[in-house]
């Protein structure tokens, strides 16, 4: 019934030592095949496994080592031909073959689609009908919310503006095109437009390198928590992962066998590191001096910097602030409900502009605040990573793309000297697929656009 | 007491633009058709602005003409200019727009009727409908004329409990003083049809020969024969030309002062008004800052000194009328031969149609035109043939015909009506298509001229022209992919006068032509076919070459509409019984009964996910179908 290819991660999120990437349609053979260095896959025997590589077609670089199994249509899940990419565990790797699947023309599955498929080739029985479209009702409501609540508000808005100025210059078209002899707007010229459609292109090109550059969303936020002994670290981790539900990963195949911790904090997703052996840190200025650690730690993007409100400050505190000057520091004076021993003013001097949040975390108190202050440290920009919008979602990411090509079709349109309501065609698809991505595609607005920019009257 | 007026297949209740296609349409179609209209002597009347066509609207006059209606012919006859307009623009905007002489179209249109076979003219106001168990069966006139019929289609416009307000002054009327229709909209009411209570207005008529036009700019008629008909060809070409003035601070400023006398602002007026044809006291409250508005002075006719004031439409009273024209440049001396007003109205929320134009409440009942929320003579002209068309189908036991988005801007129009409604008088724009590029008044006879045929409504001689016409297209299109043209130095030379850079290696003359600078004619002087081919061949050629890449895109998307489009959706659907859908899309399912999924997915208020759900629900349906049988 469906002839395009479908994909999608079918394994929970970050839970399990493999994830799997699955493909349903008539490429999923083919596409596979392209992206895979091993056995040729199009003349596998229908549920066979293959071991071999996932070569990533911008680096022609190994994305992945993966096993891939082979289902041919009709004896498969969905009665089409099925691929499944079996990936090791974490969160990167898995994107990012999702990513290379989507770019040789895949495209991503809608919530239950896999399940609508199986239901609509007749491989469910009708009794299972009914539970099929909870599944779609279900799933499609969690995922607007995830997608909404994941959706950061300036990528948000920047997509609205962006929207809003193509809608500007779509009105100023059409009145040119519906009222050919209103005077007072200016006819809009291949110039104008090109100049609205490049400025589009140039913020769409951001974003889409933001979302190869700023893994940070998909990746986590890498957060080492530092601290002299009993301060309250293993405190704060547990508050952290307990307030907010961790998920526990293994990376295998690293040299060294790594916990990473993701934590959902309002949206910043961190990633509890230890790949440097900076989290456990009590003595790491002492073991390696300062110049070196300060290299270590350079390599979070995150530091919670721990201190004991019933001791005084120490030299070792000092040497602490000292290796994370101009680093992303929150500092944290932690046990407030012991008699106060550490000298306040001087915390605020060394902390200079970096937030100082004061916590009780064994009864409690100050998580709010805390996490408040990482929100605002990531969302406000004052990370390394500078003042940029993120986009971590990879349906947004295929948006963006399609909305990208639109944009060239549109700039090659004026390049052939194409009627502007030829160009426009492209202009138009280009705002409706941004509406896609903010959940917004409704036509009329064109219209009551055209009515409130142009007092019209023929 | 009522006494028995006769039977026919179809009554058409109005001869208004609406009413006039719809007749004229059913009895083409082969319905014996009787036409009540409240006054023979105003049918096809216009009671605002005279002119017909423009961007959308011009296309749906070649659409109306490619199905067999009369709109184009008529105008065509009765113009007193016709223009080209978006010349500059690409084929798929442009559009023709005709000055019509206002008594002669009526004139045109009386004798165009009278001499329709199968169809009886009769003047009388129908007061109600006979309706048994929810389905039509005739008409009553006040007059007591019970008159039977299969099928009935209300064309009544604006006259449904019609008010005409200027200043304080308010009276129950139809448009230009007529009799309004009182009893029937009542009537309708009672049997279920809910109405909503929508407002437009009409400017001043002022006499041409106190109109100093010195001090306007003039603006005529194309030079070249126009023509909206595929069939016409006499052109006229003795031309009236209209004239350019505008408003100034004066004029805003007496406006501004007396506002207060306004019945739009004074809370007099509660219908709903179109954004798209504001009143004058409208443009300068909302777009305050602008100093100046246009004014089109367009003669109503050949025969008649009363010209219409575009773009003064207004309810202030009379006196203010008088004193904002003596402002305007031109008009300082102008008489107002009959003031501008405001018009409120019922008409019927559309959401209660089906695609067929067809009441869902009632069986056989039809409405069509301005009563369904639309305004324009076009848009309710599209109605008028499409109703006529079905109308006469289901008395007759035919094929229904509905015309879906990609084929027409006729089926743009229906769908928006009868899927999403309308809260303001709905006007056809070009960006209500997602398809325009297919829509153009170019390919109008390409797209429905089969369509017309087929009911019944294009003669067999004008079928066979067409028939040619497209032959030619399709061989001329083939030729030119097969025709190499090699860098020589006549190909370089028309090439270089074009304007473009010179060739360097041999391309196909279909490929040649895609160039911006490139014309058919000039491909023609590199390669000419056996025949010389007629200038509308020529068109179709290099508009279909041209912009084939813009056509195989929008054919692409119009395949994935048609896929939804093509799954229907079983009559006897009990939305109640699925589980899962959203309650906004349940209730909005429920009101507009969509027939496909398709028509469903433009529903707003009806996600994706509803549309998933509906899709499984429907295939399960199948499937227990199947396993049943």
């Amino acid at each position: 019934m469906e002839t395009d290819t479908i994909t999608a991660i079918s394994t929970p999120m970050g839970e399990g030592a493999i994830a799997i990437v699955r493909l349903s349609g008539p490429e999923a053979v083919s596409i596979s095949n392209e992206l895979f260095q091993g056995k040729d896959l199009s003349k596998a025997d229908s549920h066979t496994m293959h071991y071999g590589k996932i070569i990533d077609p911008e680096t022609n670089e190994v994305a992945e080592e993966v096993m891939v199994s082979i289902m041919r249509a009709p004896k498969t899940f969905t009665r089409e031909d099925v691929v499944e990419i079996n990936c090791h565990g974490g969160l990167v790797s898995v994107n990012r073959v999702l990513e290379i699947v989507l770019a040789k023309g895949a495209r991503l599955a809608e919530p239950g689609e896999f399940t609508k498929r199986a239901f609509l080739n007749g491989r469910i029985d009708l009794s299972q009908a009914e539970a099929v479209m909870d599944l779609i009702r279900a799933k499609t409501d969690r995922a607007m919310n995830v997608a909404l609540k994941q959706m950061d508000g300036r990528l948000s808005k920047l997509i609205q503006s962006l929207r809003q100025k193509l809608l500007e210059t779509l009105a100023h078209v059409e009145v040119n095109i519906d009222y050919p002899e209103y005077d007072d707007v200016e006819e809009m010229s291949h110039n104008m437009m090109e100049e609205k459609t490049k400025e589009v292109l140039e913020e769409v090109k951001k974003l889409l390198q933001t979302a190869q550059q700023g893994k940070i969303l998909r990746e986590g936020l890498a957060t080492a928590i530092i601290g002299r002994p009993n301060v309250g670290k293993s405190s704060l981790m547990n508050a952290l992962v307990h307030e907010n539900k961790a998920i526990v990963t293994e990376v295998p195949g690293t040299t060294r066998d790594v916990i990473e911790e993701y934590v959902n904090v309002r949206g910043v997703p961190l990633r509890l590191v230890d790949t440097a052996g900076i989290r456990e840190t009590e003595d790491i200025v002492e073991r390696i001096g300062v110049e070196k650690s300060r290299q270590v730690l350079k390599e979070a993007d995150l530091i919670l910097l721990v201190l004991n409100y019933g001791d005084e400050l120490t030299a070792e505190d000092e040497k602490l602030f000292e290796a994370v000057r101009d680093l992303d520091v929150i500092v944290i004076v932690n046990k407030t409900d012991l008699e106060p021993q550490l000298d306040m003013e001087r915390v605020q001097t060394l902390a200079d502009k970096h937030p100082v949040i004061t916590t009780a975390l064994l009864h409690e108190k100050g998580i709010d605040e805390l996490e408040q202050a990482i929100s605002q440290v990531f969302f406000e920009g004052e990370l390394d990573t500078g003042d940029m919008t993120y986009v971590s979602n990879v349906r947004h990411v295929q948006l963006l793309k399609q909305a990208k090509q639109a944009l060239e079709d549109a700039l090659n349109g004026m390049e052939m000297d194409m009627p502007i309501d030829m160009v426009q065609i492209d202009v138009t698809r280009t705002w409706e697929i941004l509406g896609e991505i903010v959940g917004d595609t409704v036509h009329e607005s064109l219209i009551d656009q055209l009515f409130s920019q142009f007092c019209l009257g023929k | 007491m009522t006494y028995d007026a006769g039977h026919y297949d179809v009554i058409v209740i109005g001869a208004g633009h609406a009413g006039c296609e719809a007749a004229l349409a059913s009895a083409k179609r082969g319905a014996k058709t009787l036409m009540l209209t409240l006054n023979l002597d105003l049918v096809a009347f216009m009671p605002c602005n005279p002119s017909i066509g423009g961007p959308a609207k011009g296309v749906v006059v070649r659409e109306i003409d490619a199905l067999g209606g009369v709109m184009g012919k008529i105008i065509d006859k009765t113009h007193i200019q016709m223009r080209m307009l978006n010349t500059r623009k690409g084929p798929a905007v442009r559009a023709l727009r005709a000055q019509a002489d206002k008594p002669l179209y009526i004139q045109e249109m009386k004798e165009t009727l009278e001499n329709q076979e199968n169809l009886t003219l009769r003047q009388g106001m129908v007061q109600r409908l006979i309706v048994e168990d929810n389905e039509i069966k005739g008409v009553v006139t006040e007059t007591k004329a019970a008159y039977t019929a299969k099928t009935v289609i209300v064309t009544t416009g604006t006259f449904m409990r019609g008010k005409v307000i200027i200043g304080d002054l308010e009276y129950e009327s139809g448009p230009n003083n007529q009799r309004p229709t009182v009893a029937l909209s009542e009537h309708l009411e009672e049997l279920g049809i809910k109405m909503v209570r929508f407002k437009t207005g009409t400017p001043m008529r002022v006499n041409s020969h106190t109109i100093d036009y010195s001090k306007t700019e003039i603006q005529p008629g194309d030079e070249e024969p126009r023509a909206f008909s595929y069939e016409t060809t006499e052109f006229i070409m003795d031309q009236i030309p209209c004239w350019l003035t505008y408003t100034n601070e004066y004029t805003h400023q007496i406006i501004d002062e007396n506002l207060g006398l306004s019945p739009m602002y004074s809370g007099m007026i509660k219908g709903t008004g179109p954004r798209y044809c504001p009143s004058i006291e409208d443009k300068v409250v909302r777009f305050h800052d602008k100093p100046r508005h246009q004014i089109f002075l367009e003669p109503e006719g050949r025969n008649t000194e009363e010209v219409y004031v575009q773009g003064l439409s207004t309810s202030l009273p009379e006196f203010i009328q008088k004193k904002m024209i003596e402002t305007v440049p031109g008009l300082e001396k102008a008489e107002i031969m009959r003031a501008g007003y405001a018009i409120e109205y019922d008409s019927v929320v559309p959401t209660q149609l089906w695609p067929t134009l067809e009441t869902k409440n009632i069986k056989g009942l039809f409405t069509a035109g301005q009563i369904n929320g639309t305004s324009g003579y076009e848009e309710a002209a599209a109605q008028g043939i499409m109703s006529g068309i079905n109308a006469a189908s289901k008395a007759l036991d035919l094929e229904p015909l509905i015309l879906d988005r990609s084929q027409a801007y006729i089926g743009v129009l229906i769908d928006d009506l009868v899927t999403k409604g309308t809260n303001e008088p709905y006007r056809l724009l070009t960006s209500r298509a997602e398809f325009r590029l297919m829509l153009r008044h170019d390919n109008a006879d390409l797209r429905l001229t089969e369509i017309g045929y087929q009911m019944g409504m294009i003669t067999e001689e004008r079928y066979e022209k067409f028939q040619e016409k497209k032959q030619l297209i399709e061989e001329e299109r083939k030729r030119l992919d097969g025709v190499i043209l090699k860098p020589e130095e006549k190909v370089q030379h028309i090439v270089e006068q074009a304007g473009g850079t010179p060739l360097k290696e041999a391309v196909r003359a279909s490929d040649l032509l895609r160039r911006p600078e490139m014309k058919y004619d000039m491909i023609e002087t590199l390669t000419a076919p056996e025949v010389a081919l007629p200038e509308d061949v020529k068109e179709q050629v290099e508009i279909q070459t041209k912009y084939s890449g813009y056509i195989t895109k929008a054919l692409q998307q119009i395949e994935r509409m048609k896929k939804m489009d093509d799954k229907k959706i079983p009559d006897n659907i009990d939305y109640d019984a699925i589980n899962g859908l959203a309650t906004e899309a349940r209730e909005k399912l429920k009101e507009v009964r969509p027939l496909s999924v398709g028509q469903a997915s433009r529903i707003s208020g009806v996600n994706p996910s509803d549309v998933s759900i509906l899709l499984v629900y429907i295939e399960q349906g199948k499937i227990a179908r199947v396993s049943n049988e």
